[in-house]
């Protein structure tokens, strides 16, 4: 997965990093920080590599 | 296959486990599913995605090739769709690393009837329908990813008529699936593979991952531009004997779906054009919404949000009373878990709203609105 312009969002509510903003595939995307979800599994796997940094939430 | 075969595979199958309704592990065995769209073209580059039909993934590596997938119309008797690829480009100078494959990812949690890895492991009966514009032979790979990779393997072959195939896999008393909520077996549908998976000997039992005994015997879908390939009528099941196809309604096979992905599709035009319904929200503050969607089943994980935009300037219209504003608002899931309910945030949906207005919300006319669970 081809993942640009990544950055974290909070949760409203709770103030808390929920989910990924980003352009994935060439698509506008959120990706929840949920360890079960598989495109949050890619996102830690090219933040391992090196290849994808995620721009603090606002 | 004969009445009287049918009935003995059945009671074959239900004395060793099997049988009954429900016993197809498959989901949208039948091509019927296709909420992403019912084509795509110039696949073939490095990718493991859903591009057509639910469930059913391509996963290509390293090839030149490329083609074009679709839902198609072309089916035998008591089908009305197939899952068709098309080869665009071919590869002939296959190099040692190239994939090509179609793959379903099984959650564990269902597939426990198999007894995997238990002294009461029962046998995989799979059965499809496949067409080509020529002979042609494959393989078909049972994946046990809880499990260092455990595979086994079965070619067969493909014919210009729809053929019914039937395999028989045998039980694996090493290695149980876990019983959760990830992706623990695969069925794959092999149809292109380089050296690194075609020098050993095919690997009819089940047995520790070795590249080489993965497809040897495998002819090549990239080797002309002529080349077709369908495939439905998708059943894996407890038993030594596959059975005839088990028909789901359309209902049900979208329900199955809608586990893993849910879409407003506003290019489908029943009913009429326009708009679709997503859901009732309430401002935030004065340009942010917060949207509830529930979905018919409990999703997978926490959903991926996506918007494809298909040619619409926007995707979302949010109305507080008659006060409507067309935006690419920015997508954001809250923390949610496996559930039926989500809330959603719409970032610069609107402006100059007052916090707690309530709004109404849709996904603007040529608009595809995704919230994926995949595994």
């Amino acid at each position: 997965m081809k993942i640009e312009n990544a950055q974290y969002f909070k949760d409203l509510s709770t103030g808390e990093v929920c989910s990924i903003r980003c352009i994935a595939n060439g698509l506008h995307t959120s990706i929840p920080t949920d360890p079960d979800n598989t495109d949050y599994q890619e996102v830690l796997k090219q933040v391992k590599e090196g290849t994808l940094t995620i721009k603090d939430a606002d | 296959m004969s009445k009287a075969a049918e009935l003995a595979n059945l009671i074959g199958n239900i004395n060793a486990g099997g049988g009954g309704v429900n016993r197809n592990v498959i989901i949208n065995g039948a091509m019927n599913v296709a909420q992403r769209g019912t084509s795509t073209t110039g696949l073939g580059a490095d990718a493991d995605t859903i591009p057509t039909c639910d469930r059913w993934y391509h996963s290509a590596q390293s090839t030149a090739g490329r083609f074009t997938m679709t839902q198609d119309s072309s089916a035998p008797s008591g089908f009305a769709n197939s899952l068709k690829l098309a080869c665009t480009t071919a590869d002939t100078s296959i190099a040692a690393g190239e994939v090509l494959l179609l793959r379903q990812k099984l959650e564990g949690q269902n597939v426990q009837m198999f007894a995997k890895g238990t002294a009461d492991a029962k046998p995989y009966a799979l059965s499809f329908y496949v067409k080509g514009n020529a002979s042609a032979t494959y393989v078909a790979e049972l994946m046990d990813n809880d499990n260092s990779n455990r595979h086994v393997n079965k070619t067969f072959s493909v014919t210009t008529d729809w053929t019914r195939v039937e395999l028989s896999l045998p039980a694996d008393t090493t290695g149980a699936l876990d019983d959760d909520f990830a992706n623990s077996l695969d069925l794959n549908i092999w149809l292109h593979a380089g050296s690194n998976r075609t020098s050993g000997s095919l690997q009819t039992t089940w047995g520790a991952l070795a590249q080489a005994n993965r497809c040897v015997g495998i002819s090549s879908f990239f080797s002309s531009t002529s080349n077709t390939f369908f495939i439905t009528g998708v059943q894996l099941e407890v038993g030594q004997n596959p059975t005839e196809f088990e028909h789901k309604s359309f209902a049900q096979d979208l329900l199955d779906c809608q586990r893993y992905l849910w879409c407003v599709d506003a290019t489908d035009d029943r009913g009429g054009s326009g708009d679709r319904s997503l859901g009732i929200g309430t401002y935030y503050n004065s340009t942010a919404v917060i949207v509830f969607v529930d979905t018919p089943v409990q999703m997978r994980s926490t959903p991926t949000l996506s918007v494809v935009l298909n040619g619409s300037s926007t995707w979302l219209q949010s109305y507080v009373g008659a006060s409507g504003n067309d935006s690419n608002a920015g997508l954001n899931v809250g923390q949610n878990g496996p559930n039926t309910a989500h809330r959603l945030y719409f970032t610069s949906a609107h402006s100059g709203i007052t916090a707690g207005q309530s709004s109404w919300n849709q996904v603007r006319d040529d608009a595809k609105f995704f919230m994926s669970a995949e595994l």
